[in-house]
């Protein structure tokens, strides 16, 4: 293959990655502009998603398809479900203070991560994609999936878009980011507002791992390295600006896959990492993001 | 109470909780032994780790590295150059020192989530360092120091740290050490300020402290003790691995200093030891009842931590503080 044809492949690998972690981020950014909380656990939510995926999937048997469908509707719902429980029960009683919500993710962190180990074992299972038709490219040919999982993510990402920008749900998700005192004192509901935010953040993580997991296979520590790579995105692109999380996403994403490709995987993990350690030190607010208030 | 009195009282406290650690090694039976011997090494980790989360009200999240600065730096000196044990140790919290120094005026820059952040990627940086210099620290695997490797020759006489007995006493003096310097730091005027910091920065900068100093030098203590239990591990126990630096190690020790109390000087040694023997039994009884589940360190931790947050916040001593022993330290 000549240069730029690998150039191609590594921008199109790149893409899906970008895909998946705008979704995964953009969930952990809306919990952390809104709730003021940083979720330690959303990565947990990643891989409770895939599992979920596979045991949807391997349960429907059938033609994939139909398996894939089901889950893409049935997991991230259970983990909504999930990520509404934990915050009743635990992030709630704690009323959102930084430090002790850290030390309470923390720990759902393993506890999550025990249930699926028991549950769902330590082996790494595939997912049968739900087709598996090619691109023929003059280069290579090309997974139609992955191509499909960018256009996927796309639309989910303009649907989560509009939701917040032209509905009254997310004209009171604004509302509570921007100043949740006057919120409440405007009758907003801001408890169940946290609530709802907090769900809706864990299922879109939980969209981006069902969407991921027929490329990659379904783990139970899978969560680590994408949340990593979200807590990148969120930084970059300023802690709580949802507009600076897509452009992050899509740089992170873009540079990940093509450095990965050239380099050793290992010293650009190293070289990202310290990039962003130094952003965050001498440019707090991320690269596009506005100054805190 | 006056003054004099309450300080007498602390001293005798913390001398008897260290006398009869000493002890101990008499009585406990050969796997305790070895027990106590690796907790009270692994509570000096947690006692560097107090000073930073639990007197200063910073928290950290990348405290394995300063860990692994004393392994690897004692270690790989032991390993590569043949160094002797002594300036191996020495190596060691020089490395500590130089690493919190560097990592402190960086992250000290920020605040709050974002110096949770940033220490969780430099922690994860020196993770990923230890696995690109494979060659010299063989990654996950890690390095072995030989028997011959952990001796001290003092003139004729020759210490052997392999043996059980003298570990013991080296990781209690160790332990010791720290211990009473933990105590004397938070009990002088620079302890009060860290205490004021985390308190409330604003005021305290108001007061005419520097208090980016001060944060400064309480990491690059915490660093040293955090060292200095790392390099202890690596010449007692002989190993020195990757799997030190993950993000797991750095969690250990605020569970440990959560579960015996932050900003208590015996916290870190009393949650160290319940949390060892919580893990190392339920494991047994979890797994003899619930066969097959899988049950791994990783549920018993969990929940710890998630109950500790919710009903126990200021651990076992803070809440025997609040409650009863107004005096202790």
């Amino acid at each position: 293959m000549s240069f730029s044809a690998i150039l191609l492949l590594a921008t199109l690998e790149g893409l899906v990655t970008a895909a998946m972690l705008a979704l995964m981020a953009l969930g952990l950014s809306l919990v952390f502009g809104v709730m003021r909380v940083v979720n330690v656990a959303h990565g947990e939510f990643f891989m409770l998603g895939a599992i979920l995926a596979w045991a949807v999937t391997t349960a429907i048997g059938g033609h994939p398809a139909l398996g894939f469908v089901a889950a893409l509707i049935v997991a991230p719902l259970l983990v909504g479900g999930v990520a509404l429980a934990s915050e009743r029960l635990v992030l709630r009683r704690l009323q959102y203070e930084p430090e002790a919500t850290i030390v309470a993710t923390i720990g759902m962190l393993y506890i999550i991560q025990q249930v699926a180990l028991t549950f769902y074992g330590p082996d790494a299972r595939p997912v049968v994609a739900p087709f598996t038709w090619r691109v023929t490219l003059p280069w290579f040919g090309y997974s139609g999936y992955k191509l499909a999982v960018i256009g996927f993510s796309i639309v989910m990402l303009i649907a989560t878009w509009l939701v917040l920008t032209r509905t009254k749900a997310g004209l009171v998700m604004r509302a509570t980011q921007y100043d949740r005192e006057t919120a409440q004192s405007f009758g907003i509901p801001v408890d169940r507002v946290y609530a709802w935010v907090f769900a809706l953040g864990a299922m879109l993580a939980a969209v981006a791992a069902v969407l991921i997991v027929p490329i990659q296979q379904a783990h139970y520590l899978m969560g680590h390295d994408p949340l990593l790579l979200s807590f990148i995105v969120v930084i970059i692109g300023g802690l709580g600006s949802l507009r600076g999380t897509l452009v992050a996403a899509l740089l992170i994403g873009l540079s990940d896959g093509i450095i990965s490709v050239f380099f050793s995987p290992t010293l650009a993990k190293i070289v990202a990492t310290a990039i962003v350690a130094l952003v965050l030190v001498f440019r707090p607010q991320g690269l596009f993001g506005a100054k805190q208030r | 109470m006056r003054p004099g009195n309450a300080d007498k009282r602390v001293i005798l406290l913390h001398l008897a909780v260290v006398a009869a650690l000493f002890l101990l090694q008499f009585v406990l039976p050969t796997y305790h032994h070895g027990v106590f011997a690796r907790v009270m090494v692994l509570a000096v980790f947690a006692m560097g780790y107090n000073i930073v989360f639990g007197y200063t009200g910073l928290l950290s999240l990348g405290h394995a590295m300063f860990f692994c600065a004393g392994l690897y730096g004692a270690g790989l000196t032991v390993y590569h150059l043949d160094w002797a044990v002594p300036p191996a140790f020495l190596a060691g919290l020089v490395s500590g020192l130089v690493l919190a120094v560097g990592v402190g005026v960086l992250a000290l820059r920020t605040t709050g989530v974002a110096f949770l952040i940033v220490t969780l990627m430099f922690g994860q940086i020196f993770y990923l360092l230890t696995l690109y210099f494979a060659e010299y620290t063989r990654g996950d695997d890690g390095i072995v120091l030989s028997q011959a490797m952990r001796r001290i020759h003092l003139g004729d006489t020759v210490v052997d740290l392999t043996n059980p007995a003298t570990r013991y006493l080296v990781a209690w003096a160790l332990f010791s050490i720290v211990l009473f310097v933990t105590l004397a730091l938070v009990r002088r005027p620079f302890g009060r300020v860290l205490i004021a910091i985390r308190e409330n920065e604003e005021r305290t900068r108001l007061l005419g402290y520097d208090t980016f100093v001060s944060k400064l030098a309480a990491m690059a203590v915490s660093g040293v003790i955090c060292a200095a239990a790392g390099a202890a591990y690596a010449l007692l126990f002989g190993y020195a691995g990757a799997s030190f630096a993950e993000v797991h190690f750095s969690i250990l020790p605020l569970l440990w200093v959560l579960v015996g109390g932050a900003a208590t000087v015996l916290g870190p040694i009393l949650g160290t030891l319940l949390m060892f023997y919580l893990v190392d039994f339920s494991n047994d009884l979890l797994n003899a009842y619930f066969q097959g589940w899988n049950l791994s360190y990783l549920g018993v931790v969990g929940v710890a931590l998630v109950l500790l947050i919710l009903f126990f916040p200021k651990g076992l001593l803070g809440t025997v503080r609040e409650r009863w022993v107004k005096w202790l330290p």
